[in-house]
This record gives C-alpha cells, structure tokens and sequence, in this order.
C-alpha cells in the first residue's frame, strides 16, 4: 500500500538545517542527487536525508502491514473459495511488501526492532486510510480498486526515488500491486452488474472510501512542508495535489463505466485543464485520523500489540530452536 | 592439499541504482584479499562500482530435490497476477 508522509510526533521533526555537516560533501551530495543519480547505503549522505528516509520508509512498512488488517477482516466471509483464495493471496502480498520495506528501512542504520516498537509504542506513524472500517464485502473491492490504485499512483514514481533500496523495493511492489488493484476492480464490477441490492453496497463502499483515498494522498501542498526539501533530494517525484488530481482524473471514468456515481457534488470536467474539478476533502477529519481518531484506530493498535505478544513465544521458541542445533552441530 | 584458500561467491553492482548481482567467485585468504582478487578477476572491463565477498561456506542453499515442493505450486495460483482479472478494454489506467 503506501506512506503518506505525515510528520510524527512533534513539528521539531522537519528536517533540520544541515549547518554541521562538510558543505563540500553535501554540495557534492545534492548534485548527484539532482542529477538522478542512486545513492547507496555506504555512500555518504546528509542525516536529515537519513533522517527523513527512515520516516518514511517505516511509515510506508507500517501501512503494509496494518493494511493487512481491515482485508484480513474479511478472509473468513469471502462470498466463495475464488474470492477467498485471492484475497490471501493479496493480503500475504501486503506481509512481503512490508517486509521488503522493511529491509530498506534497515540499510539505514535503523533495525526491525526499534521501528517495531515505535508503531506500538504509537510514535510511528501509517496512512490514515487503515484506521476506517471494512463494513461489507463491497469494501474489500472498493479498497482493492480506490486504496491500491492510489497506492500504485504513489509508489510508480517512486520506482525513480534517489535511495537505491527503497527504488528496487518499489520495483518490487509494483509489479505486485497491478493484480490488487484489478481483483478489486473486478470485483466491484461483479457488484455493480449484480442486484439492485448488490449494486446499492457498491456505492455504499464508494460512498465511504472515495473521500478517506483522496486523503491518502496527504494534506494540501500549502499544508505540505516537507514535501519542498523530499522533492528536491528525489525521495518524493510529485506533490500530494498533482497526484491526487491524476487519480480523480483516472478514477471517475472508471466508475462511471460501471454505473456508480462519486460521492463529490462539486466534480465537474474542465476541459480548460484537461481535468476534473473536485471539492475539497474535509481536512479536519484526515488530521484528527493523523492524531489517532480514526473511526477503528485503537482496534488496530490493540490487534497489531497483541500479535506481537502472542508471537513471543514463536520467537522465543524459534531462537531457543536455532541455538540447541547449534550447540548439537559443535558437539 | 593443505593450506588451500576459503573460496569466496562474489557480487558487483553494476551502477548505482542496481542491486548486487552474483557473478561467480574467488579463493583467498581473507575478506580483504578476496575484495582486491575479485576487483582483479571480475571488474577489468568497468562491470561495476562496488563488490561484495561472501564466504561461500556462509551460503545456506535449498535442496534441488525440494524445487517441487518449494516452487511448484505457485503454479495453479494464476490468480497472484494481473492478467487473470478481466477488466473491458474501455476501462483505462488499471
């Protein structure tokens, strides 16, 4: 799924100026840099590029795997074994997408532990699009279609983002998300050519997921300050309002060939622009699911702390595992 | 024969960008040395920009008898990619 880039925890944790450092490797830095070079974990780099990146990718890692939950809700209720068997498959994706992130994470100096305990700790952020409920069946749909494909808008660009194993781990992704957005799609598309009743959940899960995946997008570019210093060192390809207007502008024809209808009384083709006009997302409500009052929020913390402590005695065992065959093989 | 080098697997990335990409390896006597016999044997003709030596004894490899079990039934799960969902050709940017 995807990162949002929100800042966490206190406004003091923009990036800092860079005074300290050798300007001679920083200006050396930025030019590789703005000249779409890859940087590489031994090559050097500014701490607030670290900094940011560790944010970032972590929060991006979190969203997968707490992405995990609001689908794995509906793992047991599948309509029929087609459907349950690609909804595992999409949700173990969401497992390796998190992992990959992860490692990334981990080339810079961080480890799983540490940002482990930061998202239970609640210091670490995720996007906010995790924290609203999975009500009906058509959500698992409409969240393949709305969610991915805002997803997939993000992480495309991102293939081209200047960390090297954040790029690759993109790569990966990518090429992955494809089939989550499809099976979600098609899967809307078998609601909305069903019953009347069939077709009133669709747009009742469009209905509800439209606003909160426009909002995964971030906030406003003028409510955006880190994305001026993310753009110019390539961590981030476009601004949060170019890309939520690219997915307005792909999204609604795709409803409309199914006969849903966006919930946005203020959408309207601009032929001026070449795009749609659209209303603006209630900004209040996305910074309060920032802060944690997202409708389900407490439910995912407490789901995510409780597979860690049930999981201890895996770990424990797996550890304890490893070292008496260790032990036997030096015997 | 007594005495003979540890061998080494070695990786190059061919530019930044790149991941490590394993290219074959190299007897040596230790991590240092094997970087340098390696920059000799493997990157004359500018392959790469950074080389990686891993001792191949360090190596914990699947069992070629297992390649059934491990891989094959990925095989009738068609379903993990795009091209399974139908989607109509006016349907665009999916």
């Amino acid at each position: 799924m995807y990162v949002q880039d929100v800042k966490q925890g206190a406004t003091n944790d923009r990036p800092k100026p860079m005074a300290v450092e050798d300007p001679s490797r920083l200006a050396a830095f930025e030019a590789r840099v703005a000249a779409d070079e890859f940087i590489e974990p031994k090559d050097w780099m500014p701490e607030a590029y670290r900094k940011t990146l560790v944010r970032q990718i972590s929060q991006h890692a979190h969203s997968e795997i707490v992405g995990m939950l609001p689908e794995g809700n509906w793992i047991s209720r599948a309509p029929s074994l087609r459907r349950k068997a690609i909804l595992l498959a999409k949700v173990q994706d969401e497992a390796g997408h998190g992992l990959y992130l992860y490692c990334a994470a981990e080339t810079l100096g961080t480890s799983r532990d540490e940002m482990t305990a930061a998202l239970l700790a609640g210091k670490a952020k995720y996007s906010t699009i995790f924290n609203y409920p999975t009500l009906t069946w058509a959500d698992i749909g409409t969240i393949g279609w709305l969610v991915d494909g805002a997803a997939i808008m993000n992480q495309v660009p991102l293939q081209r983002t200047s960390y090297g194993p954040y790029a690759r781990a993109m790569v990966r992704v990518c090429k992955e998300e494809s089939f989550h957005q499809r099976q979600g799609y098609e899967a809307v598309m078998a609601l909305a050519a069903g019953t009347a009743e069939q077709k009133a959940m669709a747009q009742d899960a469009l209905n509800r997921w439209w606003w909160p995946s426009l909002m995964m997008f971030g906030p406003p570019d003028d409510q955006s300050p880190n994305t001026a210093q993310s753009m110019r060192w390539r961590i981030k390809r476009d601004t949060n309002d170019e890309l939520r207007q690219k997915f307005v502008d792909v999204t609604v024809p795709q409803a409309e060939a199914i006969g849903l209808t966006i919930p946005d009384p203020d959408l309207v083709w601009n032929e001026e622009k070449g795009g749609y006009d659209f209303g603006t997302p209630d900004w209040d409500e996305f910074f309060a699911v920032v802060r944690g009052e997202g409708p389900v929020a407490m439910e995912r913390m407490e789901a995510r702390r409780k597979a860690w402590d049930d999981g201890a005695w895996v770990r424990d065992a797996a550890m304890a595992h490893a070292e008496k065959q260790s032990q036997r093989i030096a015997a | 024969m007594d005495g003979e080098f540890p061998l080494w697997e070695v990786f190059v990335r061919a530019k930044n960008g790149l991941a490590h990409r394993h290219v074959g390896s190299i007897h040596a006597a230790d991590a240092k040395m094997a970087i340098d016999g390696a920059r000799d044997v493997y990157t004359r003709r500018m392959e790469g920009v950074s080389l990686w030596v891993v001792p191949s004894a360090q190596i914990t490899a699947s069992d070629p008898g297992d390649a059934g079990k491990l891989f094959e039934p990925a095989a009738d799960k068609v379903y993990r990619h795009p091209t399974f969902y139908v989607v109509p050709d006016n349907i665009k940017h999916i």
